[in-house]
């Protein structure tokens, strides 16, 4: 890599003045894990975002390609930053074909503006998302953050249908297309999806679109045993009814529900209570879907033994739901440390549930079994000390082993930078990393894109 | 598009060439038994086919039966510069599975293992080499079935599918193959075998079983597979709405998929097609119609029954002369079989036929099928439309008689003036049938020479010496050097 000195000027040079930004006080706040760039640039087309790659392709820089920034904690510190290549001035609809139920977006479209846009022709894109409010659809797909509604629309990578970027090269590529089913070429948009930025800066993405539901509803039942919350989350799940979301709450994470809830105004459900554990269902579709859906899950609610349980209307369940989706953003800054961990198994079993809670209990945290095999365990501490850190780093050790010996895995989807330093939050190296370092190879010859951020370095 | 690869690299190669191939398939006898070899010519010939109107043939073709037999195989043709090609059941639509530069091609028939079959976590482990519907039997007494359904799935292997990353009538709800594939097990040119994917949820790191599936044989060979099950519905109605205008029919796909409606197959039997189909198996669709709609719904009854509804007016709007819905079990099975056997009907009428597979937005459908007559009429053929309407992937068929030169000429031509139109309204040159070796010149009309040059990148990386599957997918001109490669190190042509 290249020296930064007089970054700004050789930038202004090559690209010219309006886009870059270089006052320190902006600079901090553009800093991924304590590592602020040199420069700020702020393209307003693709063609301009492949020009500043070239630039930091030709003189070796380091560059980090940002939306929002609402979730650049996820991932290791970058070893170094020199430019941050911030996307959010491209935020166009570049193409909408409200019939096909395809949408063609430049990567900076904030999700909210979006949601917006499909409302009108009565549709969405089930990117249900934390940090809602804020992300730009780019930096979604690139943090690979989960969406609460994969259960019943999938993730991602299943209604990603191709995307725009610009490679290491400084090269403006594309991959997939504007239609549902395709099969030219190679699929390189679906590497995009959680490479964190690691491998090209996509500046647009298309998608297709979903209806828009005519009507929701929810449920919620409280337990007093994990294993009959358990019992009741896995019938719901075995059931096939068409479920949206499916989150399990232990006591501890119901308490903080419930104070987020209060604190939002908004209705609190009885069930969800500091001293129980809870499930929470949500579904969607026509009134008789909804109803019937309702009707099948408080039945299997009542034979799993719940000790409370009650249906939510439309409005009430938008509440909780929407607390749900935010989960990441409100676990991650809960208390002064956070360790965030997210644990994906084959199935969900009693006994690794009551292991991860002892867990939390013994750290203050707390487990959300959210749906797709997917949990998360929090764990909070007072300051970052010596003694946090070693319990955090001793936690995260048994749950890699845990997640391994039982054919899952498991990653840290928020560290304290002292945790980092002492442990990797992607885990054990995978068995695949030779593969995956011959796509970043491809993709970013020179390793300028988010040097260190990603698994096993990359 | 298809240039009749008329040449027989067996007859062609220099002596060195057929030196290494000799002394591999001596070797190749000695590790897995000369009964899984092949190497005189006429056993050769049989091989040099696939579903498309492509032809190469491979200088010998061995079975293995295990990973370890693959990736010795693998080895052994690497160490004598000898290409590779991978080949399921040869149903393919694009010459995926063709040895386009001659070399060992290795036939995954007999690796034909289910492996493990895991209920709960709805996940299934097989050889490469198991045939799509043969999963489905071996899960269906737990309520489970695979969901991709390509309409050779009672003969085409799984391997072939994630390679093509096929589809099928069902996958416009459920997606295909790349959408049903939990992890894969590859064996990289230099014979190293690697897993990539996780048996259960996403696994940190790059989405490479999202890369590795659909890319044709082009970067790894595969040879086990975790796919996905899917549970059966709790309700299946199967509709056939009958129009008397072939425009209503796609005006009624253009307004279920506005509105938003996503039944769990959408197929569309233009007239002349549907009384070909008639004549062959009786399946039920009306001679007299200018076009059916063969529609099925699946889900919870309550979904079923408003989507059947909602289909149902759609249709009364759109001036169908009527909606049948299949009775029974039998009904619905002949429904599609005759669906499903259409090729095979129109089969018997020419020579040899040509299937396309482009990929059009459903907005686009009516003024789409339209043009897509008007070009047949301009190089004389009649072209029958049957094809997965709800997801805009159409499959024009021209029939001709590939001995007549000129007839040939005329396909080709009216194939790609079809697949430019796709391109123009803002589709695509293949759905679910691959590149191959039938569209790689194709390809330039949606890729950049930047595009071409990541992919080739991407290429290069897992398979740096094109011996795996050579002049696939890629332009021959457009930095695909690999034929062009072997010619110069081992004296094949290309």
């Amino acid at each position: 890599m290249s020296t930064i000195a007089n970054l700004t000027e050789r930038l202004e040079g090559a690209l010219g003045k309006k886009r870059i930004v270089s006052a320190v006080e902006e600079l901090a706040q553009y800093a991924v894990d304590g590592v602020a760039p040199g420069a700020i640039v702020r393209p307003q087309c693709a063609e301009e975002a492949a020009e500043v790659v070239r630039f930091a392709s030709a003189e070796k820089l380091a560059l980090i390609p940002v939306g929002a920034r609402s979730k650049c904690t996820i991932g290791m510190p970058p070893t170094r930053c020199d430019i941050a290549l911030d996307m959010s001035g491209m935020r166009e609809i570049a193409h909408y074909d409200a019939g096909d139920l395809t949408l063609s977006v430049d990567a900076g479209m904030p999700l909210r503006e979006l949601e917006g846009a499909l409302a009108e022709r009565q549709q969405f894109l089930p990117l249900a998302v934390p940090c809602f409010e804020s992300s730009t659809v780019g930096g979604v797909i690139a943090s690979g953050i989960d969406s609460v509604l994969r259960q019943r629309y999938g993730s991602a990578r299943d209604f990603l249908i191709g995307a725009e970027f610009v490679d290491g090269k400084g090269n403006l590529c594309k991959s997939g297309g504007r239609v549902v089913k395709n099969v030219t070429g190679y699929d390189l948009h679906k590497l995009l999806i959680g490479s964190l930025g690691t491998i090209g800066v996509i500046t647009r993405l298309n998608f297709r679109t979903f209806p828009l539901p005519e009507t929701y509803g929810g449920h919620v039942a409280s337990f007093e045993s994990s294993e009959r919350a358990l019992a009741f989350r896995n019938a719901v799940e075995a059931s096939d009814l068409p479920v949206a979301n499916l989150e399990l709450l232990s006591p501890a994470m119901a308490k903080i529900t419930k104070a987020i809830l209060a604190k939002e105004d908004g209705p609190v459900p009885g069930c969800v209570e500091g001293d129980s554990w809870a499930v929470y269902v949500s579904f969607e579709g026509s009134e008789k879907i909804v109803q019937r859906v309702a009707r099948d899950v408080e039945r299997l609610a009542h034979e799993a033994g719940a000790r409370k349980d009650e249906p939510l209307d439309a409005g009430y369940d938008s509440q909780l739901g929407g607390v749900l989706r935010e989960a990441f953003e409100w676990l991650r800054w809960a208390a002064p440390v956070v360790a965030l961990f997210r644990v994906v198994l084959p199935r969900i079993m009693a006994e690794t549930v009551a292991a991860l809670n002892h867990t939390a209990d013994s750290l203050r945290g707390a487990v959300l079994v959210r749906a797709c095999g997917v949990t998360y365990l929090s764990l909070m501490g007072e300051q970052q000390d010596e003694r946090t850190l070693g319990a955090f780093a001793k936690v995260a050790k048994d749950v890699f082993v845990l997640a391994a010996g039982k054919q899952g895995h498991a990653t840290l989807l928020h560290a304290p930078l002292g945790l980092k330093q002492q442990v990797c939050v992607w885990g054990a190296t995978p068995g695949d990393f030779s593969m995956m370092k011959k796509v970043k190879q491809a993709f970013d010859p020179d390793g300028i894109f988010a040097p260190g951020r990603y698994v096993g370095g990359l | 598009m298809p240039v009749r690869c008329e040449c027989n690299y067996s007859e062609e190669m220099n002596s060195g060439r057929a030196a290494a191939i000799s002394s591999v398939g001596g070797e190749i006898r000695s590790l897995l038994g000369p009964e899984n070899v092949l190497s005189a010519n006429e056993d050769l010939m049989l091989y040099e086919f696939d579903g498309s109107v492509e032809k190469a043939r491979p200088e010998l073709v061995v079975f293995p039966r295990t990973t370890e037999d693959v990736s010795s195989i693998v080895r052994l043709a690497a160490r004598y510069e000898v290409p590779i090609v991978g080949r399921g059941a040869g149903t393919g639509l694009s010459g995926g599975a063709l040895a386009r530069g001659g070399g060992v091609m290795i036939v995954f028939a007999r690796m034909n293992k289910i492996i493990e079959i895991d209920v709960e976590s709805r996940r299934a482990v097989v050889q490469a080499g198991v045939v799509n519907a043969d999963i489905t039997k071996a899960v269906e007494h737990a309520g489970l079935y695979f969901a991709p359904d390509p309409s050779s799935q009672k003969s085409c292997t799984i391997g072939g599918n994630v390679a093509e990353n096929a589809g099928g009538p069902h996958t416009l709800a459920y997606g295909v193959t790349t959408n049903h594939i939990a992890a894969l097990e590859l064996v990289l040119p230099d014979g190293e075998v690697v897993r990539v994917g996780s048996n259960h949820g996403d696994a940190p790191g790059y989405d490479l079983c999202g890369l590795f599936v659909g890319s044709e044989g082009t970067l790894a060979l595969v040879t086990e597979i975790t796919v996905k099950l899917s549970p059966k519905p709790e309700s299946v109605k199967t509709l056939l709405a009958i129009f008397d205008t072939i425009e209503d029919a796609s005006q009624t796909v253009v307004e279920i998929t506005a509105q938003g409606i996503t039944p769990a197959a959408c197929e569309m039997l233009d007239g002349w097609t549907l009384r070909i189909v008639e004549d062959y198996i009786q399946a039920g669709f009306p001679r007299d119609s200018a076009a059916v709609l063969l529609l099925e719904v699946e889900g919870v009854r309550e979904a079923v029954e408003a989507q059947e509804a909602a289909i149902g007016e759609v249709c009364r709007r759109c001036r169908a002369r009527e909606v049948r819905r299949a009775r029974d079990d039998h009904e619905r099975e002949l429904l599609w079989k005759g669906r499903k056997n259409a090729f095979g009907a129109l089969g018997r009428l020419a020579p040899s036929n040509y299937v396309l597979d482009g990929v059009i937005p459903r907005s686009k459908l009516p003024q789409a099928l339209t043009n897509i007559l008007e070009i047949g009429k301009k190089y004389g053929f009649h072209i029958g439309n049957i094809f997965h309407a709800g997801d805009g992937n159409l499959h024009p068929i021209v029939l001709y008689d590939p001995r007549d030169a000129q007839q040939f000429k005329n396909a080709v031509a009216a194939a790609e003036e079809i697949i430019r139109y796709c391109v123009e309204l803002g589709g695509a040159l293949t759905g679910e049938h691959g590149v191959g070796m039938e569209k790689n010149e194709l390809m330039s009309l949606l890729f950049s020479d930047a595009d071409f040059e990541l992919m080739r990148r991407v290429h290069d990386a897992f398979n740096p010496d094109s011996s795996l599957n050579p002049g696939k997918i890629f332009p021959l001109s457009k930095g695909c050097g690999e034929i062009r490669i072997r010619r110069q190190t081992v004296g094949a042509r290309g």
